[in-house]
Formats: structure tokens, sequence, C-alpha cells
């Protein structure tokens, strides 16, 4: 990890948020008591009429944001994953999704690096409960500037969104300058021995495993950064399959529904397709625990990914 | 803007919003008769005499919204955009069929003056919220939200949520009414779960509230004119009613929550509410665009 620079996707959010604030009316705010962890208290102080803390109530602040985009405005509402994905979801099903109101669902400390907060926080399933829904866009950024690019761009169009981001300071993958374009694939490496296709803090995993295999292996792995899960960017991954021919996906989410699932949906479907390996949480609880444990825990590290890789090598040959 | 029409001409319209109810369950076979017979007297009043709304412009920005947070009284929110002219009479004869505009839980999406898709029960409400609240960030002083509750819908946590935050916020502009039926799909709603004292829970969260009757004409007018005077925190009318009332045969019963009348039970509830013509020719009459 030493040799990264690290930043949260929080500080991304929440700066973009305040930019937001300056350069549209129709951006609105509404948190459930956690302003402090989700950092929306800049904006709060910024633009005070702009902000509503609802309380420590996310049934209530999803419904409350839907009239609010039914009126013309931006919201976004923000929370912990578990509790807006998670608490909030038939409501976002109801009003969001089926009821077409321009909502971005923020949801923060996402994933197992949320870390001491314990299982009934670490939130591994809300880009299953997400992507499930028609017409959800649902954002995975890898960094603080995949954050923010992805707020300002969502922030001046409408549609309704789910926006993931963690705790923890993840490493700076991308730049200032790098591209970020909705529902399409980053290829930060080329290659054609097999493709890891990596979300949020799998990325650096996936970039770190590839110089493994490289100097190790003579091996070199395609890797696709999928900061959009849905609509997803399945031009990229039927390339992937057919020019790479093994596919492993990497994300801090539970195997089912996430991130390999929508790869593995596409890839099945295919004329030719091709072997895969998930990695994330295997379909369990972890513990408390410091949130990098946590990801060693669930197996989702730099060395399962190589791995992975080797064994679907193997196979090959 | 359309003359206002007197509380007598409301209570002519009141008793074809009930026939428009009985008709679209009827031919539908389904849908939800009880409660749309219980809050039109009321909900008569409140769309002919008091929301602000122009037939011609259902995206007029500034118009009123109503919110129908019971959305399973669905067949009344139809029936009152046709009596408004939104919709034709003949096509309530669609309602809850495949192809239709007319969802069996209203979707906004479908017909132009469904501001909601509601039918997840306690939803309506906090959303109504978040309008009443955006209307007043955006300064649009004129407009109030107005939605309508089942009481049985009150048993939803998420709608205490939004009742303290709507108490929280001051949201004056925010107007509910309650069909204090008492009346649900298992029973008495006190039976149930109790939601008494609701005037007093209501008050606990910082609400103005008013209680009347919901069937007596001059009552529901005063009441309504009373909450469109704003008193710095939301209002909330609990309209005292019984279902099905109109129908004597049928009121009253918690059984005609969600099961439309047959064809003879159609034939007496017709006469009950003062019409000669029988269901088939009702039927005929509404396909007609003649009721």
């Amino acid at each position: 990890m030493s040799k990264w620079e690290m930043e949260t996707i929080r500080k991304g959010f929440a700066d973009a948020l305040v930019e937001l604030g300056h350069e549209t009316e129709d951006v609105v705010v509404l948190d459930a008591d956690l302003a402090q962890s989700t950092l929306t208290k800049f904006f709060a102080k910024e633009f005070p009429d702009r902000f509503y803390d609802m309380g420590i109530a996310e049934q209530g602040m999803a419904a409350t944001a839907a009239g609010m985009a039914l009126m013309g405005r931006r919201p976004f509402l923000t929370s912990y994953a578990m509790f807006a994905a998670g608490r909030a979801w038939e409501i976002i099903r109801q009003q969001i999704s089926y009821g077409a109101a321009d909502v971005v669902v923020v949801g923060a400390h996402a994933g197992v690096t949320t870390g001491q907060d314990g299982p009934t926080h670490q939130c591994a399933e809300d880009l299953a409960l997400m992507r499930s829904l028609p017409d959800m866009t649902v954002l995975v950024p890898c960094d603080y500037w995949e954050g923010y690019k992805a707020i300002k761009h969502v922030g001046k169009n409408r549609g309704a969104v789910y926006f993931r981001m963690g705790r923890e300071k993840f490493p700076l993958v991308t730049t200032k300058d790098s591209p970020w374009e909705l529902g399409k694939a980053n290829r930060l490496a080329d290659g054609t021995d097999g493709t890891v296709i990596a979300c949020g803090m799998a990325v650096h995993m996936a970039l770190e495993a590839r110089e493994i295999l490289e100097k190790e292996d003579g091996r070199k792995p395609r890797i696709l950064n999928m900061h959009t899960i849905k609509p997803l960017d399945t031009r990229a991954v039927l390339d992937a399959a057919r020019e790479t021919g093994c596919i492993v996906t990497a994300e801090e989410h539970s195997v089912i529904g996430g991130l390999g699932s929508a790869v593995a949906e596409t890839v099945v479907q295919s004329d030719r397709p091709v072997p895969m390996r998930f990695i994330g949480l295997q379909d369990r609880y972890l513990e408390s625990g410091p949130g990098f444990e946590m990801l060693q825990k669930a197996g989702i590290t730099t060395e399962s990914i190589v791995e992975s890789l080797r064994e679907l090598y193997k196979k090959q040959n | 803007m359309q003359q206002k029409p007197s509380l007598e001409e409301v209570r002519e319209i009141a008793r074809r919003i009930r026939r428009d109810v009985l008709i679209q369950t009827y031919y539908a076979k389904s849908g939800h008769p009880g409660g749309p017979l219980s809050a039109a007297d009321y909900s008569a009043v409140l769309w002919f005499r008091h929301l602000r709304m122009d037939p011609q412009r259902p995206d007029w920005p500034e118009r009123d919204r109503y919110v129908l947070s019971n959305g399973h009284c669905s067949a009344l929110l139809y029936s009152l955009l046709a009596r408004k002219g939104m919709l034709p009479l003949s096509e309530l004869l669609t309602f809850r069929r495949t192809g239709s505009r007319l969802q069996g839980h209203p979707n906004r999406k479908k017909v132009p003056g469904i501001e909601v898709s509601t039918g997840s029960l306690g939803q309506g409400l906090p959303v109504a919220h978040g309008m009443a609240l955006a209307a007043r960030q955006q300064k649009l002083s004129e407009v109030r939200v107005f939605a309508n509750l089942g009481d049985g819908e009150l048993q939803e946590g998420i709608m205490w949520e939004a009742i303290m935050a709507a108490g929280h916020y001051k949201t004056e502009n925010l107007i509910a009414m309650v069909d204090f039926n008492d009346a649900q799909i298992d029973g008495r709603v006190e039976d149930v779960m109790g939601i008494e004292p609701l005037a007093d829970k209501f008050a606990a969260f910082r609400w103005r509230v008013l209680e009347t009757d919901g069937h007596d004409y001059d009552a529901i007018e005063s009441a309504f004119m009373k909450a469109q005077t704003p008193e710095g925190k939301p209002t909330v009318i609990l309209f005292r009613t019984k279902m099905m009332h109109g129908t004597p045969s049928f009121a009253d019963d918690p059984g005609w929550h969600g099961n439309p009348l047959n064809h003879d039970q159609m034939t007496v509830a017709l006469k009950e509410l003062g019409f000669d013509a029988d269901p088939d020719e009702t039927v005929e009459r509404y396909r007609q665009n003649q009721a």
C-alpha cells in the first residue's frame, strides 16, 4: 500500500457537492444525522437553506427526497450504505426507481472497510440491491477523483443514481485529468493474459496484481476499472472475454449480486463464455476490526487476484 | 380557473364519483371500493372548491399538489381526474386491465395529474412533505400539498418519521387528511392495531389538528377553510367517515375494503345512490362517456 497516495472518496464527494451548490440552485442535500461522517457538513455550512437533516430516519428521508425531486430539485440523500441502500430499499424502489424521482442516493461507509463498526455496518449487499432496480445508475468510484467527477456529472444530470463510497482513505489510482465517462470502463492496463475487472477499493489491487504477474510470470493481464456497474460497459466485458480468454472480478462486495454477477451475466450469455473467478466477500459476515484487516479476512487482496489468475492460466494450458 | 361549484353541486359530483368507483371495481372484478366511498365527500369538496389546479395544464408549476398516500384508493383518484375532465369517463372501464393507464395503484408516469406513484403504504405522506419543503425552498408560496391518508396506513412506521419531520420543520404548506373510517383488511383499525388517540398523537408531534364529520358538507368546507389559514405548523384533518358511505346496504363493513360488488350487489348499490340504470346499462353509458 505504501507507494500509493491516499485520500477518501468522501472528500471528493464533499468537494464536488459544494461546487455543485455554487453552480446550480437545484441541488439539495438530505442527511440522516451523519453529516459529520458523510461530510455533507461542508455543503450544509455553505448552503444551510438547501440542507435538511432528517434525523435518524432513512426511510422517511428517501421518500422526502423523492418529493423534492418531483418538484424539480436534484436531491442527494446520504447515509451509510447499509441504511441508505439497505433500510430504505423499498422506498427507493417505489418512489425513486418505479416512481421515477431523480434522486442521487449516496451510500457512505460501504463495503467491509467500515471495519471496526462490525457486520451491522459493513455493507456488502448494496450493489446487489441497487442493481436490481430498473433505471437505476450504479456508480462505484475507486478514489477521490472518480468520486469527485461522478458527483459533478450526476449533479448536473437527471435520473436515479446510486453512488457508493467507503470510509477509509483509498489509493489515488486516477488523477484530475484521467477520463471519466458514465458507463464506460477505463482500461488501466493493456494485455491479453486474462482480464481483471475491478471497482472501488479493488482497482489498485488489480494494478498491483498485474505488476506481480508481469514480474514473476511474464504475464500481462488487462485491467479494467469498472466504475459504472450499471449501465455496464458490456462491450468492454465482451472484448475482454474474446481477446484475453479469462476474467477475474474484484470488488469490496458480496460475490452475490455485485460487479462479478453483472460481468458474469454478460459473459455467460455471449457466444463464447470464458472461465471466471470472483474476488469478494464469500457469502458470510465478518467481524469488528480495522478495515484493511477485514479486506484480508474477506480475501479481497492483491494476492487473491494473482492466485485466481494463475489458476485460470493453468486451466488454459 | 373554472367557476367554483356550490356545496350542493359538489354533493352531486360526489354521488357520481361513488358510482365511478363502483363501476370501475365492478367491471374490473378487482380493486378497492370501500375507502374511495368513505373519502368521496371531502375529496370532492377539496378537488372542486379548494385545490388550485388547471385541468388544461396538469404540469402548471404553481398548482397545489394532491398525493393519494393510500394508493389502493386509486379508483377515487381516477374518478376525480375524470370528473375534472382529465380522463375520459370511458377510460374508467379499463381500470386494472392489461394495457390500461389506470394501474391498480396510481403510476404518475401514466396519467398527467397523478403526482406521485403510491400503493406501498406510508410513503405518500413523506413524499408530500418533501414536495412541501421544496416548494417552500423554491419560494412557491402559493403551493400547498394535500395528502390523503388511510387510517390503517398510520400503522406504518415511516408515517411517523414524516409526521415528526413535518412538525420539526414547521411545514405549514402541508395539509394531511385522514380518512378515518376505522376499517382495514383484517377488521376494525382499533382491533387490528389501534391508532387512537390520533388527534393527541398528531398534536404531540407538533401538528395543528382539525377533526370533523367527513360526510357533513358544511363541516368539511369549514375544516378546509381553517386548514388553509397558515399557522406555522402542518395541519391534519381527521375526517370521521364510514366505509362504503352512500350505499347503506354495504356501509361501515370492513369487508368492502378490497372486494368489488357483484352484479346483484351493484344493482342494489346503484339504486341506493339514486341512479335508475342497472349495472349493464350503466357500463354502456360509461362506454359512451355519458355518465
